[in-house]
């Protein structure tokens, strides 16, 4: 069956059985590897993305529901990683291992976009979906909130932001 | 790259060795022969002794660092780099990192797991960058006609009286001049450090934040098919009959078969290394979408044969142990004084049963592997914290040689110790090759939690004496575990020096065992997440008898030495953390609304000195709520990389705090009963306290943090809960007790 929708920002059309997970049409036919499998059964948000600017679990949302929506994945949260959840990220150096960190990004910036000044409370109600086995949770939250600044600030702010170097090539 | 080739005599087996490349600029590596990298000896033994490293210093001043070790969230792909770049005196945004393959010609040490790192290569990898810096430095001075000693370095440029050159300008001339002696190359007086002891960054965080591929679970192959494995929910169960044209004929399924390697493992399993695996018995289906293949597991129809396993369970492991408690141990495993004429005359005597569970590793990336049978050899892209061992294992049961088994080093989400174990790597490889095409094996979170290699649980009855002033004299526990012959399962032993041994005058420690047919290993601060629990809480209890404060208690425990006691570690070093940990968390004095408690451990392990403490607050009903957790650590006089430093600490306490609250395996009819996230449970940001983290920072050699953080939080928070509540918890979790008070 084809089913047509618009992926970060481009419309897409792929030929997949209509049950199947979003979640694996997103990595294995359209190849982003980005958008994560923890539990297959939504209790731990690796596989967060956007519908329509809402965070969903891809691994339970089947790819016919995708039909007409626009899907955002962690690869077309930016142009560039100047999202300032991804900034933030960086520049609060949150990630340990890192698997579950775009389905965090993900729920983060679902969250900053309808509530641009989050509580703990507000970050904890919005989070709790997201496992981390690594327990980043306290630079999380602290991202969040770093974010929520660099998002009020001029641009600029986010540019000195990549960190220290040493990527790798 | 050209034909310039020189050599440094690194070390009886191993050399310094440098390139000049085709397009300018010099390759600096270390060699050693594969002979001398065999076996455990050279991953845990060869601490300072192997060099091993690999730089490309190019002619646009750009070092590019090749990262040695796997990296499991550890944060080594970033530290092993900074001590090349530190004493190559080069700054750190002219640093590229790039992951290493397993090559045991190249590198030692390649393996994540005992907290090693940092102490098997702290003084080594210095040592690769100091000898570079030394060559670059002789290139220059022989351009200037001067003595090396006479220049000085910094930040990538060479300097001599008002002439300079940079490292790119350099690169090249230097790949002609021999290497230093690495062991005797001056290193960096640590005042100097601009790089050591510096917040950088995880070197991957610009590719995690953006979702590129960097996992095993992202890695594609052309050609390549996906696969899922099903096996015996019995542990060790057989596949007898299976309807597998049926599933072939499931959409999107290519083949189906049965993979049995009990005999060919069972042949090598003698040879094995200490991460030795059960032989894979299952079914393998194999297609074209690994969620087709894997919604083809529900057309399934097998008869198992279950095994002698299928009789175990968790209710049968606690009336067992209970029953071996009242018989005599079956061996002692230290006698320290007269630990029963002790008790016999002690002022006040207490005695207590311990319990802890089974535990899953749970990494959020779930066990795969990418396997390739090609040109004769074996390719595999694996998350692996052991590929030397792997590889060995490997070889033995595929029946293929070593060196044709080729393994590249993918970031693994998360590690704890599961991957120590290459069960699925020798799965995936039996289904490539049955298969003849590449294969991805990809476990779902199901098999994950139920083919573990678990953290096993166990009992301990306990005794303790304590003298008409409140002196702990005492000392005996009675540990029943599990294991078969002579031998603990894997991870089921204990030492026979933890703490209080050496401490009090009087201490006996006997085990007895009971057969258990199920995988254990290895899990986070292995025997020490789950002996810090039995230990610190009886501690406390003592205390409480003895009428003292818990904290001042083990601190005068651990001036308690008896003459001629060879404590396993440092008391003072001990005593400082303790100290720090109650004065930053205002131990005794902080005025703590009702219901509202604190409780204290330490634990000594993987080298690191930890104390914490953990703040509770206790509902009338019975609700608790983990307020906040003080960790003082002493890991000695360096930390590497602060910014990670403390993110593995802080996640390393709260991984002890999901531990003691909510998680526990448990076994009926031989099957895991467990299967995901919704009964076995992992902590949520809403359950996650602040973690405060402070360090004494003693003379001592670097030592590693991934591990030792945890064990002090299970006892300590527990503590907390007797302080509230009166109620003392001696098994885990938590959550199976009614913690109301009134
Ligand atoms: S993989 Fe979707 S919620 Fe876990
Ligand atoms: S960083 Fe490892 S699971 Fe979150």
């Amino acid at each position: 069956m084809a089913i047509a929708f618009t992926l970060n920002g481009k419309s897409t059309t792929v030929e997949a059985p209509p049950e199947m997970p979003l979640l694996w049409v997103l990595r294995d036919e359209l190849d982003l590897k980005g958008t994560k499998f923890g539990c297959g059964r939504s209790f731990c948000g690796a596989c967060t993305v956007h519908v329509n600017g809402e965070p969903e679990r891809s691994c339970r949302m089947p790819v016919s529901r995708a039909e007409g929506k626009e899907i955002t994945t962690i690869e077309g949260l930016s142009e560039d990683g100047a999202h300032p959840v991804q900034v933030a990220w960086q520049e609060i150096d949150v990630p340990q291992c890192g698997y579950c960190q775009a389905g965090q990004i993900m729920s983060a910036s679902a969250l900053l976009a309808g509530n641009p000044q989050p509580t703990d409370g507000d970050i904890d109600e919005a989070m709790s979906g997201n496992i981390c086995r690594c327990a980043t949770y306290g630079r999380i939250r602290a991202a969040i909130h770093h974010a929520a600044k660099l998002a009020q600030a001029p641009p600029t702010s986010h540019e000195t932001a990549t960190g220290a170097g040493g990527s790798e090539a | 790259m050209n034909a310039v080739d020189k050599t440094g005599n690194l070390s009886r087996r191993g050399f310094l060795h440098v390139t000049a490349l085709a397009g300018g600029g010099m390759l600096i590596g270390a060699r050693f022969s594969l002979d001398g990298a065999r076996g455990a000896a050279a991953a845990t033994a060869g601490a300072d002794a192997a060099l091993n490293a690999f730089i490309r210093l190019t002619p646009d001043g750009i070092a590019t660092i090749m990262a040695q070790n796997p990296e499991i969230g550890q944060g080594v792909k970033t530290m092993l780099p900074m001590l090349i770049a530190e004493e190559l005196d080069i700054p750190w945004s002219q640093v590229r990192v790039e992951q290493a393959d397993f090559d045991s010609t190249k590198y030692r040490g390649q393996m994540a797991g005992g907290s090693m790192a940092t102490p098997m290569h702290y003084q080594s990898m210095r040592r690769v960058g100091a000898a570079a810096r030394a060559m670059l430095v002789a290139a220059a001075a022989k351009q200037w006609k001067t003595d090396p000693e006479k220049c000085t370095t910094e930040a990538g440029v060479v300097h001599f009286k008002k002439k300079s050159l940079s490292y790119g300008e350099l690169a090249t001339a230097a790949a002609e001049i021999e290497p230093p002696n690495p062991r005797t190359v001056p290193l960096k007086d640590p005042a100097d450090f601009r790089i050591i002891g510096q917040e950088i960054p995880g070197v991957d965080n610009p590719k995690i934040v953006t979702g590129e591929p960097l996992f095993g679970i992202d890695v594609t192959v052309p050609g390549m098919k996906y696969a899922v494995f099903e096996k015996c929910r019995v542990h060790g169960g057989k596949v007898k009959t299976a309807n597998l044209d049926a599933v072939k004929a499931s959409p999107g399924v290519t083949d189906a078969f049965v993979v049995d390697a009990t005999a060919q493992a069972e042949s090598a399993a003698a040879s094995f290394s200490m991460f030795q695996v059960a032989p894979p018995n299952g079914i393998a289906i194999v297609g074209d979408s690994w969620w087709l293949v894997n919604e083809a597991r529900s057309k399934l129809e097998v008869t198992w044969d279950e095994g002698p396993t299928a009789s175990q369970s968790t209710a049968a492991f606690d009336r067992q142990a209970e029953e071996l408690s009242m018989q005599a141990p079956e061996r002692d495993l230290r006698n320290d004084g007269d630990a029963a004429g002790a008790l016999a005359s002690a002022a006040k005597t207490l005695e207590a049963a311990y319990q802890y569970p089974f535990l899953a590793h749970a990494p959020l990336e779930p066990q795969n592997t990418t396997a390739h049978f090609h040109h004769g050899g074996l390719e595999m892209w694996a998350p692996i914290q052991t590929p030397q061992f792997a590889r060995g294992d490997l070889a033995k049961t595929l029946g293929i040689p070593e060196d044709q088994i080729t393994i590249h080093l993918t970031r693994m989400g998360g590690g704890f110790g599961r991957r120590l174990y290459w069960d699925y790597m020798l799965e995936a490889a039996l289904i490539a090759r049955q298969a003849g095409v590449p294969v991805k094996l990809v476990w779902t979170r199901e098999d994950d939690t139920r083919f573990d290699f678990f953290r096993p649980g166990g009992y301990h009855y306990l005794k303790g004496g304590l003298d008409d002033s409140g002196n702990l004299v005492a000392w005996r526990d009675h540990f029943v575990s599990f294991g078969e012959g002579p031998r603990f399962a894997p991870s089921a032993e204990m030492a026979p020096n933890e703490f209080p041994q050496a401490f009090v005058p009087n201490f006996a420690l006997q085990a007895s065992k009971m057969p258990l047919g199920i995988p254990t290993g290895a899990l986070r601060a292995p025997t020490s997440n789950a002996i810090s629990f039995v230990v610190q809480s009886f501690i406390d209890e003592l205390a409480a008898e003895a009428g003292k404060d818990p904290l001042q208690f083990r601190l005068d425990l651990l001036d308690a030495a008896p003459d001629g006691m060879r404590p396993a570690f440092d008391a003072k070093r001990m005593k400082a953390v303790l100290e720090l940990v109650r004065d930053k968390s205002g131990w005794g004095t902080a005025d703590l609304p009702e219901g509202t408690g604190q409780g204290v451990a330490f634990h000594f392990s993987h080298r690191g000195y930890f104390a914490e403490v953990v703040q509770a607050t206790v509902s009338k009903e019975g609700e608790l709520g983990v307020d906040r957790i003080w960790v003082a650590g002493d890991v000695g006089r360096q930390l590497v990389n602060p910014s990670n430093a403390v993110n593995q600490v802080q996640g390393a306490a709260l991984d002890g705090l999901a531990q003691a609250l909510d998680q526990e395996i448990t076994f009926e009819g031989g099957r895991t009963k467990e299967s995901n996230f919704h009964n076995f449970k992992l902590l949520r940001i809403d359950q996650a306290p602040p973690v405060e983290v402070h360090w004494v920072m003693s003379d001592n050699q670097p030592t590693g943090l991934g591990e030792p953080a945890l064990p002090p939080v299970p006892p300590a928070l527990c503590n907390a809960i007797f302080a509230v509540t009166g109620k003392r918890i001696r098994s885990l979790p938590i959550a199976k007790h009614d913690l109301s008070w009134t």
